[in-house]
């Protein structure tokens, strides 16, 4: 175990990247569940469907991140689609949908991955862009360029989301059919309407999330597993529907499994997401920002 | 009486088809189809009768071969005691776990369950005696008299423990503690309200279902020759034995056993027709049709359909 | 008179025809990781497999029969191989079994064999047979101990004077082998280990390590790594840097072997020193005019077009049983044992004589140095001088080149 502070500031600064990638691969979470109560395990494999789609664009020349964005209407319709049919078959008929809802999105994870894997195969795959490989040199440190646009882009999604959720109109109703299902109904808006356009965003965001994940690190089929964990940590942590203190949960993630991995080696990482997640239900379960 | 007639007849037809049969790719394929019948009765004493879906299967199946495995390994221990100690061990495992998660509702305690899973599997991944993440190899002892073969000792073992496991449900469902738990089930306030000792029959249910789980997981070691941490833990057993009692019937013990049957043998056919990757999309369809359409499961549909046909 | 010859007529012809019933195929068996980490590697000894298999039926099969050959994808991955070869021998009935390429997915399977005494054909794994120690395991990888791997890596640094190393390796099994018979090897010859890591085989990101490994500034570098890992740790050296203390940098890292691997990572390999078969230039009986019909199919199955790490040496399983069948006339295991112990096995990589253990009595592990490789080039390694080799001596052509970061540049 090397302790020092320089590797221990190395390990703040990509913690900090790492954990506002994580903050945008949740933030589509924080809406479908966190707002909407949808138990949407699903939400990683749609993202890894997302990283695949960018890949197959990536064949034909588009930049990852441009094809991230040109998948969002396309995945917008998709969550449409999903909620309707999850509305039609589980919230319709009443409250012992919850087991049942639970279990249809994990079998429809469970689709998804393996029909990638049917298409692709086992095997990882990742995508060229100019900024993928080189570094950045920051005094001693040398800060790799995938990170630092994953970084970007996921500040600008969140503050995208984030003001639309709060400054249109339709944003406001989606933060009200969270909060009071028949005050809205009674002013005369459609609830399930409404909540099955923020479904479409969330999973439209989940398109560029997948982009973002395959330009940090190449993808395989099972990657949504591990994501389970992370996206639900960063979601509970931050308090049901609250989309700024997704940010903040992402990088209390994102530091902690830094840390983790440069001093107690990269075995342990994978319990970071999921120990947090324990803590934050013991002691916490309301998260930091909660409603 | 019937039931103890039919579970003695089925008993018997294992092992008199331990000693007609010949090829052996029966018995390892009726082994896997005999262990989700274990897993998917454990699963739907908590599952089923109360309510709460556990996706932890993976933790307590493979803290069960783990812990024979280690056994095995430590003190050459045989077969009865791995099975024993794995129990126990996957049972001391639900009482804790129980104790900490069962206060969550609904999808958080899916959440936590599925954390349980990953934290059992990096610790296993950190403990160099059993293997760590490269996996131990095991030189399994010749199988005890009367049998020839190992596969075939493991086979009849397995059907001996899933006899036991329904019994066992079958015992709980119809006492006093499986009105309790429908009760829990049905609406937990009222159970509550009413007196129902909640948390202490919920931890129960959590114990034995994590028992008959870890007893399920403690020959994995024995019949692979070879464990490893990432397809012990595999998410795929969670789906496996949440699959099964949703396909059959969650309402009493006999549901389990019959998605079980039916979804690992058509599972077992496709892996050796088709391949294995389509054995997993099998389930997924499978689970998400029934979910959907046939929230009673295979015993629901038939109790419609006699209903229906009796008029 | 007349009844009794149409009698023997008739005899002989059914008896002839129950013979020629009775010439089943001859079935090899095996799963080959297709997919997965080894998948690249295993696609192109796939196609010299088959080559052996064309080759072997168009000079009339062994003793008389037509060779079937049955292949599944284990997809690297070791809980599929038991269950794999459970079916090979259950279901599809094989004679003769060949191990899948790689110690990971192989030694899963080394308890099934040992458990139904069956003769194993090893296929470039490392001491996978060190605790199970099955007598019916022939391997035709071209080392035996961690010693004939280390020593290359270890005479190398020993000249350019380092007294420091640094550790990491997979936490599988082959990485696991390699690196504790390594750590022995380093203490036994005075290095001090400044920095030691094992990381889960699924890690995709090696950022954080590198960067530890270059606070630590060790002399050399040790890494045991499948081919995933490999090509993510050199980018990732590429992208953070190890260090300028840093004098060598590889040893064991699989994959940087196979050609679609060296292609896209073109000149982020300068300067690695790394373990390797064979490299062109080396002259063994026959290999040369192999590389040649291999080229040509591989480039028809869209593999590794010039398959200089395992081909010639999965070839040479196959020629190693033809010389055990014919010689003994015999499918029994235990006399195939018998006789590959016993005697000298001639194939187009060598003549190989086995020890007690199963492994090579004599190992040929290059270590050999990366040098001038450019980008997006294939061609540039049908040539010797890319792989500069360091060692053993009969194969020498230079001397090592250091620091490692600054024959990178």
């Amino acid at each position: 175990m090397v302790f020092s502070f320089d590797l221990l500031l190395e390990a703040v600064v990509f913690g900090i990247l790492l954990g506002c990638f994580y903050a945008a691969v949740s933030i589509g979470l924080s809406v479908s569940f966190g707002l909407l109560d949808v138990p949407h395990i699903a939400h990683p494999a749609i993202m890894v469907f997302g990283s695949y789609c960018t890949f197959v664009l990536g064949r034909y020349g588009f930049d990852p991140i441009v094809a991230g964005v040109v998948l969002m209407p396309a995945f917008f319709v998709l969550g449409m689609g999903v909620y309707r049919f999850y509305y039609e078959a589980f919230e319709r008929r009443g409250s012992d949908a919850g087991v049942r809802g639970i279990a249809f999105f994990f079998g429809l994870a469970l689709i998804i991955e393996v029909g990638l894997i049917l298409a692709f195969g086992v095997d990882q795959r990742s995508v060229e862009a100019a900024y993928i490989g080189k570094s950045l040199s920051i005094g001693e440190m040398r800060v790799p360029l995938r990170f630092l646009v994953a970084f970007g882009v996921a500040l600008v999604l969140m503050t995208a989301l984030t003001l639309y959720l709060s400054k249109t109109f339709t944003g406001r109703a989606i933060k009200a059919v969270a909060q009071d299902e028949a005050a809205l109904r009674l002013m005369g808006a459609n609830p399930v309407r409404i909540k099955q356009w923020a479904f479409g965003i969330a999973t439209a965001v989940a398109a560029l999330a997948g982009a973002l994940l395959i330009i940090v690190g190449p993808v395989e089929p099972g990657l949504d597993r591990v994501y389970i964990g992370r996206t639900f940590s960063v979601v509970v942590l931050a308090g049901l529907g609250s989309m700024t203190g997704t940010l903040a949960a992402g990088l209390i993630l994102g530091i902690s499994e830094s840390i983790v991995l440069m001093h107690f080696g990269a075995s342990w990482a994978p319990a970071v997401s999921f120990g947090l997640l324990l803590i934050v239900l013991g002691i916490r379960p309301q998260g930091l920002f909660g409603r | 009486m019937k039931f103890w007639a039919s579970a003695g007849l089925v008993f018997s037809l294992a092992v008199i088809a331990a000693a007609i049969v010949k090829n052996e790719y029966y018995f390892f394929a009726g082994y896997t189809v005999l262990m989700f019948v274990v897993l998917a009765t454990a699963w739907n004493i908590l599952g089923g009768y109360v309510g709460y879906v556990n996706f932890g299967t993976p933790a307590f199946f493979g803290l069960g071969a783990y812990t024979a495995a280690v056994l095995f390994k430590a003190t050459a221990a045989p077969l009865a005691l791995q099975i024993l100690a794995a129990a126990a061990m996957s049972g001391l495992l639900g009482f804790a776990a129980g104790l900490l998660t069962l206060r969550l509702r609904g999808i958080f305690f899916a959440i936590a369950t599925i954390a349980l899973v990953v934290i059992i599997e990096t610790l296993i991944n950190n403990w160099r005696y059993a293997g760590g993440a490269t996996g131990l190899q095991l030189l399994r002892p010749p199988p005890t008299a009367p049998f020839e073969s190992y596969v075939k000792m493991l086979f009849v073992l397995m059907a001996a423990l899933a006899v036991a496991a329904v019994a066992i449900a079958r015992y709980i469902e119809r006492s006093w503690i499986g009105r309790g738990l429908r009760a829990i089930r049905d609406s937990e306030e009222a159970a509550e309200c009413s007196g129902v000792p909640t948390l202490r029959l919920k931890v129960f249910a959590c114990t034995v279902s994590g028992a008959l789980m870890g007893a399920g997981g403690a020959t994995m070691p024995m019949y692979l020759s070879f464990i490893e941490p990432a397809s012990t833990f595999n998410l795929n057993y969670a789906i496996g034995a949440l699959a099964s009692p949703m396909i059959g019937g969650t309402a009493g013990y006999l549901g389990p056993v019959i998605g079980a049957i039916l979804l690992s043998t058509v599972q077992q056919v496709v892996t050796v027709t088709i391949s294995s990757e389509m054995n997993v999309m099998v389930v997924g369809v499978l689970l998400v049709v029934f979910v959907v359409a046939a929230p009673e499961g295979i015993l629901g549909l038939i109790r419609k359909w006699t209903r229906s046909s009796s008029r | 008179m007349k009844l009794h010859k149409l009698l023997l007529a008739a005899f002989s012809a059914l008896a002839i025809s129950f013979a020629a019933f009775a010439q089943q195929p001859i079935k090899v068996g095996m799963s080959m990781p297709q997919t997965g980490s080894l998948g690249a590697g295993g696609k192109a000894a796939l196609v010299a497999l088959q080559m052996w298999v064309e080759d072997v039926n168009a000079k009339g099969g062994l003793l008389g029969r037509k060779v079937e050959f049955i292949v599944y994808d284990d997809q690297t991955n070791p809980a599929l191989t038991p269950a794999i070869y459970a079916k090979l021998l259950d279901i599809d009935k094989v004679d003769l079994l060949i191990a899948p390429y790689g110690t990971v997915p192989t030694a899963a399977i080394m308890p099934l064999v040992k458990q139904r005494n069956l003769l194993l054909m090893g296929n470039f794994s490392f001491q996978v047979n060190r605790t199970v120690k099955h007598d019916m395991w022939f391997n035709n990888s071209p080392w035996n101990t961690a010693s004939s791997w280390f020593d290359g890596y270890f005479l190398a640094g020993q000249k350019l004077g380092a007294k420091t190393i640094a550790f990491l390796a997979a936490d599988q099994e082959f990485a696991q082998n390699l690196a504790t018979g390594a750590k022995e090897l380093a203490k036994k010859g005075g290095l001090k280990t400044v920095y030691e890591q094992n990381y889960p085989p699924t890690t995709v990101d090696f950022s954080s390590m590198i960067r530890a490994i270059r606070a630590a500034k060790p002399d050399l570098v040790f890494v045991a790594s499948y081919p995933n890992d490999s090509v993510a740790i050199v980018r990732a050296v590429n992208e953070i840097g190890v260090g300028e203390s840093v004098q060598l940098f590889g040893g064991g890292m699989v994959g940087l072997q196979f050609t679609p691997n060296m292609e896209s990572l073109g000149s982020l390999l300068n300067g690695i020193v790394n373990y390797n078969s064979y490299v062109p230039g080396i002259k063994y009986p026959g290999i040369e005019e192999f590389l040649a019909r291999y080229s040509k199919k591989a480039v028809e199955a869209k593999v590794d077009p010039l398959g200089f790490y395992l081909p010639p040496y999965n070839y040479a399983i196959g020629q190693m049983l033809e010389q055990a069948v014919t010689a003994t006339k015999s499918l029994d295991h235990k006399v195939l044992a018998d006789y590959l112990r016993k005697n000298e096995m001639k194939t187009i990589v060598g003549p190989i004589r086995y020890g007690p253990d199963g492994e090579w009595a004599n190992p040929r592990v290059l270590q050999a140095q990366f040098r001038g490789v450019v980008d997006k080039n294939m061609e540039q390694f049908r040539q010797p001088g890319k792989q500069v080799v360091l060692y053993p001596d009969q194969y020498k052509t230079g001397e090592v080149m250091a620091p490692f970061e600054k024959v990178r540049k």
